[in-house]
Order: C-alpha cells, then structure tokens, then sequence
C-alpha cells in the first residue's frame, strides 16, 4: 500500500479522519471509549490489509526457496525489514531483528548479549521498568552472577538520573531502561544516560513498547545501542516486534533460540551460525505480521506527528485537568505536559481499579486496572494498582469526557 | 435474583469485612494471590474436633475478592471441611453457570452476577481457594 505524505497537511490532524482508517473503531458500539491504548492500540486498516494480501498472493515460506512465490515472500519480509530500519533511522536493515515482540527482544539480549558477562559485571535498570525489562535480568543474574543496580524514582514516578553517575562504575555493562513508562507516561532524558554510560564504556538499551506509537524514532540521533519495541504498541499485528542493535554488537553476540533458518554449515559434530540478523531469527518467522508490521511503520512514517502531538496534548491537558478537579483522586507521575506521553495513571481513595473499570465498561469506557506488569513502581506509589486512561491519535474529546463522566457513577456504585 | 454484579449485599458483605486480620492461633494458613489483577490474601483457618471454628485474612483485592473472603468469615465457622467443599463447588457452578437458583444456597446468590465476567471469577474464587489450600495443610498434618 502506497502512502501519501503530501496528502497531510503538516499543521493540521483531523482525528475523526483516521478513525475511519481503523475498523475496529467504525464498526464497534458507538459508545466505545476505547482508552486502553498503552496496553495495546487498535490495528490499522493497512497492516491488516497487507497481512491478508499477502497471504492470499504470495504466501510461502522465506530463504532458500527458489520458486516465485518464496521469492515474493522473501522479498516482502525483507522489505519489511527495510522499513523498519527507515521508522528507527537505523544505518542498515541488517541491525534490525524480527521477534516476536518487546519481551522476546529483551529477552534475546538478555541471553545473548548476556552471556558476554562475567560475573560482577553490572547492568543498570531503574524501579519504573516494566516486568519484560525487569525479569530477564534477574534470571541473567541467577545464572552468570552479574549485579543489578536499580537507579531510584522521583516522588512524582520519574527515573531519578540524579543518581546515575554516583551509581555508574567501570563493571557497568549496560544501562536498559524504558523509553517512556507504561505507568506515568514520563519519557527518560535518554541524552543524560547516554552521556552518563559512556563515561564507564556502558552500553544503552531502550524498551521502546510505549513510545512507538506516538511517532518514528531515531536510534542515530538518540546514540542508543539497543531498542525494541513491539508491533502491537504502533497500530500494527500481534506476535510481530523488532529488536534493533548496532551492527558491530549483533556480530558479537551468540545464537539465541537455534535451529532452521539461523545456520551456517550443520554436521554431527556441530554448527556454524548466519551473520545477522538471520542468526538471531531461528524458524519460520511470523512472515505475514512482519508484512503487516512493515506496511504499519510506513504509513506511520507518513503522518503529520507535530499536529498528533498537538492533538494528544490538548487531549492529554483536558483529561489531567478533569481529574485534579476531584479530591479523591490522586495521579501517579508527571501532572503537566513536559517530557511525557499521554499515558495517565490515577488512584480513586478506596476504590479498587479493577471494580472502577468494571463500572466505567458501563459507560463505554474502556481503561486498564491493575500493576500493568510494573510492580515495584506501583509499589514506589504505595499501592497495588491503579487505573490507567492511554491517549492514541485516534483519541477524541467524547472519550476523555466519558471517562470523566463516568466517574461520578464509579463513585456512586462503589461506594 | 438481581443481576446488578455491584448489589448492596456484596458491598455490605464487603464492608463488614468478617474476619477481617490474621488468627493468633491458627491450624493452618495459606497466601495467595491473582497474578491477573494483584489481588491478595493470606487466610489463616483454626480447627477444632473436625470443625472449623475460626478464619481470618488479610486481603488486599477488589470489592468482590473482599466480599467473597467476608463471607468465608461469616459463613463458614461452625462447618465441617466437606461442608465448606460443597459450598466452594456451589460457587464454581454458579459462576460457571452451571448451577440453577434453587440449587445454591441463598446467601452465595449475590456472586452470581460475577458469572457473565469471567475476568472477575478469580477474585471472587481467590479466598475460597486459599481456605481450601489452608485446609489440605491442616488435614495433612
């Protein structure tokens, strides 16, 4: 599916308008305020499209086959890589590794990347990390006795890099922390852990899963050594995520998951392993979703991001303003606009996010309740969970009052 | 029967909080909790000649986790372990829909709307669950 940049006007963003491109959106009940965007945001009409086209035309498995149809889906999987070298700004197609997902890609540097440390060696994380960025590490800790540093929260939930350099020393071998917290939506200054890293020859991971979807990255600009990020989270098909790396790190890194596909030469004796990416994509991989991933990140490279960002801000303005109205309700993270994307988690006084959900469901509304897999920063809040609302482009004014409207009935069947 | 799945007997029955706070003299305890949604209890059961006498929790959950381990509390004292079982096998029905009015007794009837949400089954399952683990414990002592 071809894309038409210029068709956008780079000032102006009609929601309504690409609601339209999301089926789900059209032919759902009316009243469906669906704000459940963090978790996972609506697919577009283009990923699945091109995921039925492709496997309706040139379905067939990729490499080695040498009729038309293997060569058409290799070329449509490669191409997929290719655009998601183009979404990252990666230097070539060959850093980008298909997985199936966020925590497959952290999961795979976990073991990989990680059986290149010694024990004693250190790896950096923070207590706003997301169970996928959390739990790999404990396990690399159990098995190669390498050290965890966890960098503190501020009182309003942000990633105290404060305390980086004091905690930074010559055994830290990666920092990996999330881009933007699922939680409170507080994206990192990723400039201050670059230059902090480096100072001690630390490489920089990004779980990229929250932020994709409010726009292309830059894995140049930020000087990043790792991302990953999930299809999923960006509009796109499930069971489909990428991991990128710098070129030099992937080549250094040993096979993961192993077998079809990933080889060099195979005896008896032993093997020899692809160059990357291949050496990291064991099996047939999900061929139809990288289509429908790829096809995503290109329309996605298209739209007008400063006007959705216009657009989710006064969205994101609107629904933080309506509940610092409310004195039983207490916000988890950033109450203002800087450095933060339009994820918004709350606390009702007394009221259990799981029963408050289920209430606001009545009302269209669909929110999240729960730890949203962050424990240790739900409990830096004192709590067991909260509610969470989540901004996507498609987010209108009708949803956040809803949801704002609906909480008077919350209080009111609860109570 | 109301369908209303927030009806005033859950939410008194959560109120009340029966049992509320951990046993001194337990025979036997048991933690739990619902990686789903972060409920959690910690139940302790006291039992005497073949009875159970007393049960207390800690529960941390939702509206229906906190009625469900109040009316352990309230209902349950008194009873056999196999009498408790067959009420625990009484609300899986009900909330598999597998169970008619009339064969659950009046006072789990309440829980029933819980059975269009599935979501919701643990929590309300979840202090049944403990209690039974708490009394697999005891009797295996």
């Amino acid at each position: 599916m071809n894309f038409d940049a210029a068709s956008f006007d780079p000032m102006s963003f009609n929601p309504q308008a690409v609601r339209a491109e999301f089926p789900l959106l059209m032919l759902a009940d009316p009243l469906l305020h669906y704000l459940d965007n963090a978790a996972t945001p609506q697919i577009h009409r283009s990923a699945m499209e091109a995921m039925a086209d492709h496997d309706m035309f040139q379905r067939a498995n990729i490499m080695r086959g040498t009729h038309h149809l293997a060569e058409a889906a290799t070329a449509a999987y490669e191409e997929a890589r290719a655009q998601a070298a183009r979404f990252l700004n990666a230097a070539t197609p060959d850093e980008v590794v298909f997985t199936a997902g966020t925590t497959a890609a952290l999961n795979l540097v976990a073991h990989s990347f990680g059986d290149t440390l010694r024990p004693g060696d250190e790896v950096m994380l923070s207590l706003a990390e997301h169970h996928s960025n959390l739990v790999p590490w404990q396990l690399l800790r159990q098995r190669r006795g390498i050290v965890l540093k966890f960098l503190p929260l501020t009182a309003d939930g942000r990633i105290d890099l404060a305390a980086l350099a004091g905690m930074l020393t010559p055994r830290c071998r990666l920092v990996a922390l999330t881009h933007c917290s699922n939680v409170t939506g507080a994206i990192t200054d990723v400039a201050t852990v670059v230059a902090a890293a480096r100072g001690v020859g630390a490489r920089v991971l990004l779980d990229g899963a929250q932020q994709v979807q409010h726009g292309p990255v830059d894995v140049q600009a930020l000087d990043i050594d790792f991302y990953a990020f999930s299809g999923h989270k960006c509009f796109g098909p499930n069971g489909i995520g990428v991991l990128w790396a710098r070129g030099e790190i992937l080549e250094a890194m040993p096979p993961f998951l192993v077998g079809g596909g990933m080889v060099g030469e195979v005896t008896p004796e032993g093997s020899t392993f692809a160059r990357p990416p291949q050496r990291f994509e064991a099996g047939t991989p999900p061929i139809a979703e990288a289509v429908g991933l790829g096809t995503v990140l290109a329309w996605l490279s298209t739209l007008p991001w400063q006007a959705i960002r216009a657009h989710e801000n006064e969205l994101l303005r609107r629904l933080l303003a309506g509940l610092r109205q409310r004195s039983d309700i207490r916000i988890l993270g950033p109450v203002d606009l800087e450095a933060r994307q339009p994820v918004v988690s709350f606390d009702i006084a007394g009221l259990h996010p799981h029963d408050v959900c289920q209430v606001l469901d009545r009302h269209g509304v669909a929110l999240r309740g729960g730890h949203h897999c962050a424990q240790p920063l739900i409990r830096h809040f004192g709590l067991d969970g909260a509610n969470r609302a989540s901004i996507a482009m498609y987010t209108t004014h009708a949803d956040i009052d809803a949801l704002l409207d609906g909480l008077d009935d919350v209080v009111a069947v609860l109570r | 029967m109301s369908e209303e799945l927030y009806q005033q007997a859950i939410k008194d029955l959560a109120r009340a909080g029966h049992g509320s706070g951990r046993l001194a003299a337990a025979s036997a305890s048991a933690r739990l909790d619902n990686p789903l949604c972060g409920d959690r209890i910690a139940l302790d059961v006291r039992l005497e000649h073949g009875k159970i006498v007393a049960i207390g929790h800690d529960t941390r959950g939702c509206l229906l986790c906190r009625a469900a381990a109040s009316w352990l509390a309230s209902e349950v004292p008194g009873v056999a372990p196999e009498q408790f079982a067959a009420a625990h096998r009484e609300l899986l029905a009900l909330l598999q829909g597998a169970a008619t009015e009339s064969s659950v007794r009046a006072s789990l009837l309440p829980f029933s709307p819980a059975r269009e949400h599935k979501s919701r089954h643990g929590c309300v399952l979840l202090p049944f669950e403990a209690l039974q683990r708490a009394l697999t414990e005891a009797t295996a002592d």
